[in-house]
């Protein structure tokens, strides 16, 4: 699909500029232009694809879909699935979460939500696709799924709700169902302009961010030698995938400019199951994202809610050592 | 006189909306009294999922992204 790309990328670094393949620098140019070129398009293309899809399932229908349905367990399926194709910004996470529990959605469930909109979202997606090809990304998809169903049903078990802030106990208390929604209707064609637009907007927003990734990943690239990390960290080590996700969780970074990175690592030779579960602690939870859910929940509860989780993620890391 | 309101905890978003809004404003020549409301329960009062939101008139407009001039002045000048 992409072997256009490849050629563009060693004519213009080989030919044009005349840098010779077998060099250092040569090598690491050709990752940086073939790599920038390759996650633009891809990036652009499924913000479209998503923006299409969330134009038909906003957040609001979502909720109250939840609200008014009770699926025997199903709904946790729903809840992951639809946290995959609505757009999420950390700063969200909070009137979200108030909005779920505020329709009479359970807490297990608003977790699933919450657990798997921000660590499967489009830029990781679009990233991993022109990281790792697209069937790492549908494994990497998948797992973000299952992990916010175990997450959530097990945080639902757990019968957290003393835990959380006494005004959003009080807002539990006095849900009630959602009404059905009224919204203006638009045609596709009226809103595509839109989406277009805020597909630019996001390909712009995280392009520093993927510049920064892909450089430090391209300067490995031409300079690390092959396997150079097997030496340090390889699937024998029972503690390198823990260890990645403990040192994930507090780096605050979005996909972009962690994955080119990861991408560069596993090359060298770090065991990609163990590379996954760094980047979904650094991508799925973060430390600005904790002070923000401070609102809604105690301290406690918050712990609980990031040690259930990392806890699916290192699983999810050794999963993936076993399987790939 | 229009009421125009931006909801939103004080994300970079939220803060380019409001600036939008003002730069609208000052374009068109409209006056207007805006509110920018960045506390999470009086926030939760109006019943909103996605940040930012922009509201005019006691209407959202737009929710969940950045609102930019021209569809701001669209939307005042309708």
């Amino acid at each position: 699909m992409f072997d256009w790309l490849q050629n563009f990328a060693d004519w213009l670094i080989y030919s044009f500029f005349g840098i010779p393949a077998t060099t250092h620098l040569g090598e690491a140019l050709n990752f940086f232009v073939l790599d920038t070129i390759k996650i633009a398009i891809l990036l652009f293309l499924i913000t479209i694809l998503m923006g299409i899809v969330n134009s038909y399932f906003p957040v609001e229908r979502i909720r109250n879909y939840l609200s008014r349905n009770k699926m025997y367990g199903l709904e946790y399926l729903f809840a992951s699935s639809f946290g995959v194709i609505t757009p999420f910004c950390s700063c969200s996470s909070v009137p979200l979460f108030i909005g779920f529990v505020k329709g009479g959605i359970p807490l297990g469930i608003t977790f699933t939500y919450l657990i798997t909109a921000p660590l499967v979202n489009e830029v990781a997606i679009a990233i991993f696709a022109a990281s790792f090809g697209f069937k790492v990304t549908a494994i990497y998809v998948g797992t973000g799924i299952v992990l916010g169903i175990a997450g959530g049903f097990t945080l639902g078990k757990f019968k957290l709700e003393k835990h959380l802030t006494p005004w959003v106990q009080n807002i539990i208390a006095h849900a009630e169902t959602e009404a059905e929604l009224k919204e203006e209707k638009q045609t596709l064609s009226q809103r595509f302009p839109v989406i277009v637009k805020e597909a630019f907007n996001i390909v712009k927003g995280v392009s520093l961010y993927i510049i920064i990734g892909i450089g430090i990943g391209a300067g490995m690239h031409g300079f690390l030698p092959t396997g150079f990390f097997e030496h340090y960290i390889n699937k024998g080590q029972w503690y390198a995938v823990p260890l990645a996700v403990l040192i994930g969780v507090p780096m605050y970074s979005n996909a972009a400019g962690v994955i080119p990175i990861i991408q560069v690592l596993v090359a060298k030779g770090v065991p990609l199951g163990t590379a996954i579960a760094f980047m979904m602690g650094v991508i799925g939870l973060s430390l600005p994202e904790a002070m923000l859910l401070k609102k809604v929940m105690n301290l406690k509860l918050i712990a609980i809610y990031f040690g259930t989780i990392a806890f699916f993620m290192i699983l999810s890391g050794y999963l993936f050592n076993i399987i790939l | 006189m229009k009421e125009i309101k931006v909801l939103g905890p004080g994300c970079p978003k939220c803060k380019t909306t409001y600036n939008n809004v003002m730069e609208a404003l000052k374009q068109t020549g409209i006056e207007a009294n805006v509110e920018k409301i960045e506390d999470i329960m009086e926030m939760m009062k109006y019943d909103v999922l996605t940040t930012p939101v922009l509201m005019i008139d006691g209407v959202a407009k737009i929710k969940g992204r950045i609102a930019d001039v021209n569809e701001i002045k669209t939307l005042l000048t309708q």
